[in-house]
């Protein structure tokens, strides 16, 4: 229904500059996440979007139409809050309402939208309620609602789960990846959680400091990470990372790529520690594992090992990344990867 | 041993609220009774504090003293005046100071707080003058028109519209709404307590004020009810003053009317904005 583009867009808060000469494609019909830490500018990228903190320059395309300067609510997009921003004063039915209402959509039309997104949500029940009675799950349906009844070609939402419980935004999340397949809209979900973004995304997009880090599916940005910083902030725990002690290059493999053993393998990579921690997590289990060079994550599925005990953590060729000094990863079949593959075993050896 | 000293804790409140509330309560309850009274009873000593017949004549013997009717419609077209113009102006001002961000905002916010510093006896003579100089002195607009700017609601509803999240106003605006609408339907409905509380002050002050239409009123038809109850003392005699009370509680009656029915709002209104 509709694309999204940003075109060499800048945004600047008074002096400071946020974001600066961004490109990017949001693709129509697809669930974009955008992720990324704290203050990183993905609030500012939503707010870009749907026309409330217009860009200081370059163009925002709506659909291939420059919406520059077009109003929040002529941008046929609807944006969930973090804070749902419910009206309070207004029933659930006339929050769901107020923009058909300014839309001039007829009586009877109205009455069959809000009944018909009402049962969607599961609202059916709480139509003449006011929202200070409701649960927070519930008046985060209401805002959902209140996005939907309106038919956008753009969904962005704001951490919308964030204000929830655990086990509700479990919930709500596969709701959300529902909802998108049944309206087939574009969607646009900010969260810093990254185990959010991995499971309901169809592309994820990284940010860093007004940076786009990667732009991927979630099995590319996790297999395939484009430099050091997607790859420390994707997996749980991240990838574990070290400097090679060359060229200021650095190495890198995932924890649950690594084997936990008492004797010395054969493995390509070899390291030799004791055990700091260990996290429970039921299916898995968490070791911290210091030498005196490293410390590494390494996750388990079995929970075999105890606190204080010297194991050796073994690491295949073909699960190693390397990354230059440029912070970048070098392909497998990049010139210098085989070298540094062989630098790591030779400094593993002495 | 316990319960006893909790029963002393509580008659002592009681007591000590009994007190504040009679000395609030007495003088209006000597006014009404003093209206029923009969003239030889207001002078009796010892005094005594109820009236042997009540004198509802009292009532209609002031009303009767002068064109009454005259007065309360002026006072009551004054008063109506005052608070529709001041909500008219008050809210966009209000909504424009809280949630916008311009050019001079600051300088003319500033000037906000200084009008409401300024007291109406220093400004009385030029406004006088100005108000002569339109032709409309003997009209009911030099009542009305230098107080359509309340610059202590403006203030006050400023910060109660602060405090109001802006992403409510962002989400009116992507539902499409027009500012306009969003005071009306989101800001305004939000803010009743305040609104009720800010009305009510202005009620109060317009409705009882005396020094103004004073000074702005040259004739009877004009002249709102104050003036006609001062002007009792002239008619009946100083010492008439079962007359003199009667009207006086014609006078406070849609006050205590007022402030009956907007309590609710004015206890919300100050818990709301954090000054209770
Ligand atoms: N109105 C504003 N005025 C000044 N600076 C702002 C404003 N809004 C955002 N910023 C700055 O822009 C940067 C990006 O903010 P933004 O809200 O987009 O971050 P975010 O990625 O959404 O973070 P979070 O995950 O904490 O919500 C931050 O450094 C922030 O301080
Ligand atoms: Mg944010």
């Amino acid at each position: 229904m509709a694309s999204i583009e940003f075109k060499k867009v800048t945004k600047s808060f008074g002096d400071s500059t946020v974001i600066e000469d961004l490109d990017l494609m949001i693709e129509d019909g697809k669930f974009t996440v955008l992720v990324g830490p704290s203050g990183c500018g993905k609030t500012t990228l939503l707010r870009m979007i749907a026309g409330l903190d217009p860009q200081t320059s370059g163009a925002v395309l709506i659909d291939g139409k420059d919406v520059s300067h077009t109003a929040p609510g002529q941008r046929g997009v609807a944006l969930v809050f973090q804070n749902y921003a419910i009206y309070p004063t207004m029933s659930v039915r006339e929050n769901i309402e107020f923009g058909l209402k300014n839309n001039k959509v007829s009586k009877e039309e109205r009455k069959e939208l809000v009944e018909s997104i009402s049962a969607t949500v599961g609202l059916s029940d709480y139509l003449d309620r006011k929202p200070s009675t409701l649960s927070g799950g519930q008046r985060q349906r209401v805002a959902l609602a209140r996005a939907m009844v309106k038919k956008p070609a753009v969904f962005l939402m704001d951490e919308p789960l964030s204000n929830l419980d655990a086990k509700l935004r479990v919930h709500m999340r596969i709701e959300l990846i529902e909802l998108h397949k049944k309206l087939g809209s574009t969607f646009v979900y900010v969260t810093h959680d990254q185990v959010e973004a991995m499971s309901m995304a169809d592309t994820i997009v990284l940010m860093n400091k007004g940076e786009i880090q990667q732009e991927a599916s979630p099995d590319t940005i996790y297999r395939e990470p484009n430099n050091l910083f997607t790859a420390q902030f994707v997996g749980v725990p991240p990838m574990n990372t070290a400097p090679l002690g060359k060229d200021g290059a650095s190495f890198g493999f995932r924890p649950e790529s690594a084997a936990l053993t008492r004797s010395a393998t054969d493995a390509w990579f070899q390291y030799k520690g004791v055990i700091m921690t260990r996290e429970m997590l039921g299916s898995e289990t968490i070791y911290h594992v210091k030498g005196d060079r490293y410390t590494f994550m390494i996750k388990c599925y079995e929970d075999l090992f105890a606190v204080d005990e010297p194991v050796y953590v073994g690491v295949p060729a073909d699960k190693l990344f390397f990354f230059g000094a440029d912070e970048k990863r070098i392909a497998k079949n990049a010139p210098g990867y085989q070298a540094y593959l062989d630098w790591l075993r030779r400094q593993v050896d002495e | 041993m316990h319960s006893k000293w909790r029963l002393i804790q509580s008659g002592t409140s009681y007591t000590l609220k009994g007190v504040v509330l009679l000395i609030f309560i007495f003088p209006f309850l000597w006014m009404i009774m003093t209206a029923l009274k009969t003239f030889p009873e207001t002078m009796v000593f010892p005094p005594r504090l109820l009236p042997a017949m009540p004198q509802w004549s009292n009532f209609v013997t002031a009303m009767q003293s002068g064109p009454f009717v005259t007065y309360t419609i002026n006072s009551v077209i004054v008063t109506v005046s005052i608070i529709i113009l001041q909500m008219v102006i008050m809210i966009p001002a209000a909504y424009a100071f809280a949630k916008y961000k311009f050019k001079g905002q600051p300088l003319l916010f500033a000037l906000v707080l200084l009008a409401f510093m300024i007291p109406g006896q220093v400004t009385f003579i030029p406004v006088y003058l100005m108000l002569a100089d339109w032709g409309i002195i003997h009209t009911l607009l030099p009542q009305i028109l230098p107080f359509a700017a309340n610059a202590f609601g403006i203030f006050l509803l400023r910060q109660y519209f602060m405090q109001v999240p802006t992403e409510i106003i962002e989400s009116a605006r992507l539902d499409n709404a027009s500012e306009f609408k969003i005071m009306l339907k989101i800001m305004v409905p939000m803010s009743v307590p305040a609104l009720a509380t800010i009305g009510l002050f202005s009620f109060v002050s317009h409705w009882n004020d005396y020094f103004w239409p004073l000074v702005m009123t040259d004739s009877m038809n004009v002249r709102p009810l104050t003036i006609g109850i001062a002007m009792l003392r002239e008619t009946e005699g100083i010492s008439n003053w079962n007359i003199i009370m009667a009207g006086n509680v014609v006078l406070v009656l849609p006050i205590l009317l007022a402030y009956l029915f907007s309590s609710k709002q004015i206890v919300k209104a100050f818990v709301y904005s954090g000054i209770k």
